[in-house]
Formats: structure tokens, sequence, C-alpha cells
């Protein structure tokens, strides 16, 4: 009996959360089918939802038209440089937080969340008339010294958390041992703390990937990653609903991956170890 | 002495992090705050003369600015119910047992990972064009007249393509909360006679009151920050009616090359990011010492 209450239950949530699910995904969903469609059929009404004549021919427009190519190139450009240098400055300032505390760590840690708070806007006259002075405007080295900037907190804070788990007294027993810093760091440490850095790396690249008011700003025509670029077809005359769908679901599928991939990751990284 | 050697290590790791983030905060605030008291177009160069507190009696004088503070306190009040509300529900629903379940959590923090150009754009045209759209096509079904969204309602379009895009953030973070609940309490509640409204109120609910401080907070920084879905949706119009405090700083600055008045919209913006930044920063620095 009670059995049969549960699966009756289980039916019940199975119907409503695929429902649900469905819904929410709906938008990408649709924007993966118009991608496969002709202009014609992008704007049928009423809307064609699977019996379409499937082509690839958009796929093959936004590359010959605008290059698409090179603005893939941008944005991996971009977020892989930002994410990985970011990582080389923040690596061992956590280290040296989660392994050698001082009083002062703790208001260190608080300040440098403090400079993630500042709005954008605060600083947009400034950085756009410096960039302009020294020929940083619409260079991807522009957008990677931007962007390795504002996350860097949030890398510092993420690896925090991460090596702060690591216990303490195993680095305490292999100093006893003799092992140097440097010995202490590559054999002891570093195999503890791929993971953790790992997940940083996975949530910073979608981060930056995604970043869309420092890449709309600053980048033009050279320098645009696919969220500027795709911000073009927001023009009137750019009703090429097929054409930007094939655009969009290229800019979003690798992503979307990756954050499938961390969702864990994504809670501790944005909540600066509030939830975990 | 190893100690102290160890200290002056860890004070070298620790400088190039501390220092580019203080070069890269105080240097351009620095400047913000000095443009702000410069009567300083781009247009005009070579003219820039001290202005005082000018730049800010306009700013704030100006209607422009009554409206677009009223409108950034609707937007982030707006995507901040919707998720808040959305995002518990959601949570409570895949915190059941069901077939599928790890596909449908998939499908529902999705739109997270969709830059927000791509979402306002496809949202723009695809769902909320006024001939072309879903929408359209689904009030013609049930006989009604299509609403041509971005036109005649158009921060509360802004509101609904946001909140899609926070709603997954919102539901991961108190589905985390949620699972972390003791499930002895619940069933000592269940045998004690408590229904399942009186258990969502008296222990489930207290139980979030964390998560959903550390979400609203969260949420309130970034979305002061709106600015993507703006531009590519309304141009921050018709009129001033969707457009923020960031756009409109974007739009003195970039558009009109204001440096003196587009500064002090920047000024004026830090000043009200950081009162919700002081209680974030209380927070999280309260869970830093538990």
């Amino acid at each position: 009996m009670a059995r049969a209450i549960t699966t009756r239950r289980k039916v019940t949530f199975t119907i409503i959360g695929w429902l649900v699910g469905f819904v929410i995904f709906f938008p990408i969903l649709w924007t993966i089918l118009t991608s496969f469609k002709t202009e014609g059929e992008a704007i049928a009404s009423p809307p064609h939802f699977l019996f379409f004549d499937w082509t690839l021919q958009s796929y093959f427009d936004v590359q010959s038209r605008s290059n698409y190519f090179k603005h893939v190139m941008n944005s991996v450009v971009i977020s892989f440089g930002s994410t990985l240098i970011g990582l080389a400055i923040a690596i061992p300032a956590a280290w040296a937080m989660a392994f050698s505390p001082t009083k002062r760590t703790k208001d260190v840690l608080m300040w440098m969340l403090s400079t993630k708070m500042l709005p954008p806007v605060g600083v947009l006259v400034p950085i756009y008339l410096l960039f302009r002075d020294w020929g940083l405007l619409d260079t991807r080295l522009g957008l990677v010294i931007v962007l390795t900037m504002i996350n860097l907190p949030i890398i510092v804070w993420m690896l925090y958390t991460y090596f702060k788990e690591i216990p303490g007294e195993i680095l305490e027993a292999s100093r006893m041992d003799g092992a140097s810093l440097a010995k202490e760091i590559i054999y002891v440490l570093t195999p503890m703390a791929v993971p953790g850095i790992a997940s940083t790396l996975l949530l910073n690249i979608i981060l930056a990937w995604n970043e869309a008011f420092w890449t709309l700003n600053l980048s033009a025509a050279n320098a645009a990653p696919l969220t500027a670029f795709i911000a073009s077809y927001s023009s009137p005359e750019g009703l090429f609903w097929a054409k930007l769908s094939a655009a969009s679901t290229l800019a979003i599928a690798p992503i979307l991956i990756l954050g499938w991939f961390s969702q864990r990751q994504l809670v501790r990284g944005l909540t600066f170890g509030a939830v975990k | 002495m190893a100690t102290l050697r160890t200290r002056s290590a860890a004070r070298l790791m620790m400088t190039p992090a501390v220092l580019t983030l203080f070069v890269w905060m105080i240097v351009p605030l620095a400047m913000t705050l000095y443009f702000s008291l410069l009567r300083y177009n781009l247009l005009m160069p070579g003219m820039e003369e001290w202005a005082g507190t000018l730049n800010y009696r306009y700013f704030l004088t100006d209607p422009a600015f009554g409206a677009a503070l009223v409108n950034t306190l609707l937007l982030v009040g707006g995507v901040l119910l919707i998720t808040i509300v959305g995002g518990t529900l959601l949570a409570l629903l895949l915190d059941q047992p069901f077939f599928g379940q790890g596909i449908v959590r998939l499908l529902v923090i999705a739109p997270f990972f969709v830059m927000p150009t791509v979402s306002a754009l496809v949202w723009k045209n695809m769902l909320m064009h006024p001939v072309y759209g879903i929408f359209a096509w689904i009030a013609r079904l049930f006989g009604l007249q299509p609403v041509d969204w971005l036109a005649n309602l158009p921060l509360f379009s802004v509101t609904m393509i946001v909140a899609w895009q926070w709603l997954p953030f919102a539901t991961l973070i108190l589905l985390t909360a949620l699972q972390s609940l003791d499930e002895e309490q619940k069933e000592a509640a269940e045998m004690d006679g408590a229904g399942p409204i009186s258990r969502f109120i008296y222990i489930v609910l207290p139980h979030l009151a964390r998560a959903m401080t550390v979400v609203v907070l969260i949420e309130t920084i970034f979305l002061l920050s709106v600015f993507a879905e703006i531009l590519v949706t309304t141009n921050g119009g018709p009129g001033y009616e969707s457009t923020n405090i960031t756009y409109l700083v974007y739009a003195q600055a970039l558009l009109q090359f204001d440096v003196g008045g587009a500064s002090a919209g920047g000024i004026v913006a830090v000043i009200l990011a950081n009162i919700v930044a002081i209680f974030l920063i209380r927070l999280i620095g309260k869970n830093l010492e538990a």
C-alpha cells in the first residue's frame, strides 16, 4: 500500500519536473532548433517545431559572412588568457593565506572581496580613457588585462577555500622531514591542490567567456569576443534568426557543457564559500 | 627562524595579487573621483576646468537619474522576487525523487551559462517578437491580441529575461542548502503530526534563511550592474523607461562623451553598491570565523 502511494507520487513529480524543466530550457532548445532552419522557415507562423527541412546552411553563412572563427578565437584567447594569468597571480597568494595566515589575512581577503563589489561603471570612464591613450582599445591584450583583474578576487577566494581544506599537519610533517619550501609546494601541496585549481579554472573560464560589460565597451571589430559579436545582431536590419541561432548555438554549447560539469563548484565559487 | 622565513616568503607570495588589485582599484577610482569634479567633455578637448560639485548637482537633479534609480530598484527587486520564490519552489521540486531527476536539473540550470547577449537577443526576437515570436503565437492560439513586449512593457520584459538567467543560480544554491537539512528533524516533525505546510514554514524555511540571504546579496551586486540585456534589447528606451543607473552612466560617457557627468554618476553607483556590499561582507566575514 505504502509502496503504491510512493510510486504514484514519483510519477506525479516526474511529470511536473519534466514539464518545468522543458519550459525553462525551451528558449535554448528553440535556439538550437532554429539554427537548423532556413531563414524563411525560422519565422514561419505557426512555428514549425520538428518537421522542417533540416539544414546546416546557417552555420556556413555565419562563418563566410563575418569570419565567425576569428571571434571564437578572441573568446578563447581572452577567457583562457585571463584565467591562466589570474591563476598564476592567485595561487601563491591563496597558498600563503591558507598556510601562513597572519592577523591581517582575513582583512586582506575581505578587502579583495570588496573590490569585486565595485560596480564597473564606477571605473568605466578612466579605464576607457587610459586604454584609448595606451592603444589598448579593441585589443585582446586589453581585454585579457581587464578580465584578469575583475575575476582575480573570485580566483583567490575559491583557491583559498580549497587550500584551507588541505590538512596543515601534512605540510608540517614534510617540513620536519627536511623538505624545502619549493619541494613542499611541488611534491606535497600540488597533488592535493590540483582538484581545487581545476574547479577554479573551469568556473573562471565560464565567467570570462560570458562577461558582457567590459567586452562590449572596450572592443569593436578586431578583438570582439562572441559576446560582443552576437550583440551586433541586435540591429533592426539584422533580423536573421537562423543565423543568429547558429552563431548563438556555437557560442553557448561549449560553455554549457563545461557548466554542467561544474555545478557544485559554481555554488561554492559564486558564494565565496558561504554555501558549500 | 624557519617560521620567520616562511612568513616573509608568504608576504612575498601575496604581493603580486595584492599590489595589482590595489592599483586596479585605487587608480581608476581616484581618477573617476577627480573627473567627477571637472567640466570635461571629450568633444571639447583642452577645455577642462574645475567644476566643484556641479556635475553631482546636475546628475542628481536630472529627471533621467530619478527614472533610472526607480528602474534599477524595480529591476533588482523584481528579479529577486522571481528568483527567490521560483528558486525555492524549484529546489523543493528537484529535492523530490523522480525519474530523470539529474537531467531535469541540468535543463533547469542551463540558462545561467548562456551569455547575456545571446539570452537577450533570443528572448527579444524569437520569443517576444510581436508578430513571429512564440509568445505571440501562444496568444493567438488563445484568441488574444499579441503583446509587443519590449515596446509596451520594456522594463518588465528586461526583468523577465534577467530573471530567467538568474533563476538557476538561486535554485542551485537553495537546493544545496536544502540537501544539507537533517532528514531526522523532518521525520521527527512528521511523527509529531506536522503537515507538509507547517513542516515547510517551521523547519525548511528557517534552514534556508541563510542561503536566501546569500542569494539576495550576491544577486543584488550583479543585478545593480545589468547592462548587456538592456543594450541589445531596448537601448534603455523608449525614453528612459528601461534605463538603469549602469546604462545611464554608460550613455553619459560613451554616447554623450560627458566625462565629468558620467564620473559623477559612477561615484553615485559605487555608493549605492557599497550599501549592499557592507551587509554581504559582514555575512561572509562571520562565516570565515566559523
